[in-house]
């Protein structure tokens, strides 16, 4: 089987020229002169900075900045939150004997297996259901009257990740040697101890991991996103989304540039973690 | 009270996965009953949903109008589940050939050929639809490129009209969801023991047989998780349709997100988007009941 056909090499190449193409296009066309963007009319030299003149640009952009600064905030917090309780949760799976232990498992399955547009709107009605209720209720006016935004994004990020953290968390368990806790125990170590001492660091590579997996699903997260957000919580995707379908500057282009060298040095960063930690 | 709950193991478990049971109630299993209740009820002229019952906002989803019978719903649903279908065909197609490559790749490759292909995935959802258009477009990339070896044999060339149309809907599907189908494709292939392909050789099977014979049905499990992890998303997306179709193609997902942004109609966005989930679920039940539950879907 070592012998390799030369048409699955060249179909494979096919296929990475397929999913590669696209990137180079948008990389490229973030340096175009052109301000239409249409067709490629030489590299953009402009202004002080040069080719990068649509890079910067943007920095001048308030909307972007406010974008981002928002994206960050709704990714930090909902992936240290759900890392915090999917890793408690995993441990509760893995290791516990609990009543409605299916049901709950049954119940993490559920994101996975619908679509994101259902659940995106069952949050939709529960909160506009609530906050309607509260309103009259609490006979709330103006500006004080609750509505969707920043909040109402995090949890709803918390949510949806909060499985798959428990999904990578519970395999690293997996195949983790109960017996080193039990030494520690042995040693006169009490609980508490040798979970700092032992069981942390032995499952922190896939705390980690499922960290890392809950940040990239929070900031690509499109969908759900836009039935929760309101007002000032703009993200990077819904901000771009909305661009697509007026204009399109090369400023999108540089936008989306950064975004992916970013994305990459993260992903760089933890690979670099993980070696370590290995 | 402390005590008892150090000797209480089933309490400590419950304890322990009770933050995740709750989020999931009040974000989850709660907004989906209350889709449930919302598809029953009716609506008043600012769009705010009043709880009465009512069959109404199914029976307008079969086609039953007060004007008579209109299939409507029913060619987009029919639309969105073809598109899922074709966008399923064409992943599977592209996917097979690259993961089998990287499956027989040296090991010491295989990880950065498979990083290679997670890449992509990593660039924002709304970002990689947003590089097609710029491919796609009539004075876009590839109509240029076109025209420039046209140009070059002497041929005449007129730009194709390929954005926005449904043609690009299912690339753009396919390039959104491709990774979701190589990696558990991979993930299977992997795992198949080489000494298998050497048993084959031994009793006479040729390349082709052995691949029909052998290699093909223990990569099935691979199949089936990435057709789950690529149909369901598909079925419900609005975005890619949305943005490449123009406004002519309308999916599933196209029509619940107009009745709760555009025309306000919650009650029938519901009953549309319960329908959808079910169709999903049946889908997923009957899928995995009959190929096996590929436990890829865990791994990719």
């Amino acid at each position: 089987m070592n012998r390799r056909s030369p048409w699955l090499t060249l179909s494979a190449l096919a296929v990475y020229f397929f999913l590669y193409a696209p990137i180079v296009v948008l990389v490229l066309f973030s340096f175009n002169s052109s301000r239409t963007n249409i067709v490629f009319e030489g590299v953009v030299n402009r202004g002080a900075c040069g080719p990068f003149y649509w890079f910067c640009q943007l920095a001048g952009n308030n909307d972007v900045l406010e974008a981002t600064r928002n994206t960050l905030i709704i990714a930090l917090i909902s992936t240290l939150v759900s890392t915090l309780i999917g890793t408690l949760a995993a441990i509760a799976l893995q290791r516990y004997a609990f009543p409605f232990k299916r049901t709950s498992e049954a119940m993490l399955y559920v994101p996975i297996v619908i679509p994101e547009i259902v659940m995106g709107i069952g949050i939709l009605v529960f909160f506009s259901a609530i906050f309607r209720w509260l309103n009259a209720n609490l006979g709330l006016q103006g500006d004080a009257r609750l509505a969707m935004g920043l909040t109402t994004v995090i949890v709803s990020h918390i949510a949806f990740s909060v499985p798959f953290v428990i999904m990578i968390v519970r395999a690293r368990l997996h195949g983790f040697d109960k017996s080193l806790e039990e030494a520690a125990m042995d040693l006169g170590a009490n609980e508490l101890v040798t979970f700092r001492r032992v069981t942390l660091p032995l499952i922190a590579p896939g705390v980690l991991s499922g960290a890392l997996l809950a940040f990239t699903l929070s900031l690509d997260d499109f969908i759900i996103t836009f039935f929760t957000t309101g007002p000032g919580a703009t993200t990077l995707p819904i901000y771009v989304y909305g661009l697509l379908r007026r204009v399109i500057t090369p400023e999108v282009n540089a936008l989306s540039t950064i975004w992916i060298l970013a994305v990459l040095l993260l992903v760089f960063i933890s690979r670099q973690m993980e070696r370590r930690s290995a | 009270m402390l005590q008892k709950l150090r000797q209480d193991a089933r309490l400590q478990g419950l304890l322990l996965i009770s933050p995740t049971l709750l989020w999931m109630m009040v974000l989850l299993i709660i907004p989906l009953l209350l889709t449930v209740v919302t598809s029953f009820g009716q609506r008043d002229t600012d769009g705010n949903v009043i709880y009465r019952f009512t069959l109404e906002n199914y029976t307008r989803l079969i086609g039953f109008t007060a004007e008579g019978f209109d299939p409507l719903y029913f060619t987009i649903l029919w639309r969105s589940l073809a598109l899922a279908l074709q966008t399923t065909v064409v992943s599977i197609l592209l996917a097979y050939p690259l993961a089998f490559y990287i499956a027989r790749a040296v090991p010491k490759r295989r990880n950065t050929l498979l990083f290679l292909v997670l890449v992509p995935l990593w660039t924002n959802f709304v970002i990689r639809i947003y590089a097609w258009i710029m491919i796609l477009r009539t004075q876009g990339v590839l109509n240029s490129i076109l025209g420039w070896g046209a140009g070059l044999v002497g041929l005449p060339f007129t730009p194709l009209d390929m954005y926005p149309s449904q043609g690009a809907v299912l690339i753009g599907m396919v390039y959104e969801f491709l990774p979701f189908m190589i990696l558990p494709i991979y993930t299977s292939l992997e795992k198949i023991d080489g000494s298998l392909f050497e048993a084959a050789a031994d009793l006479g099977a040729n390349a082709l047989r052995t691949f029909l014979r052998v290699t093909l049905p223990l990569s099935m499990p691979g199949v089936v998780a990435g057709t789950i992890l690529t149909f369901i998303p598909v079925v419900g997306t609005f975005v890619v349709s949305d943005i490449l179709g123009g406004r002519q193609v309308i999916l599933v997902g196209n029509l619940i997100q107009r009745q709760f942004l555009e025309a306000r109609n919650p009650p029938f966005g519901s009953a549309v988007s319960i329908l959808l989930m079910v169709m999903t679920l049946f889908f997923t039940l009957y899928y995995t009941r009959r190929f096996g539950f590929g436990e890829e879907i865990t791994a990719g």
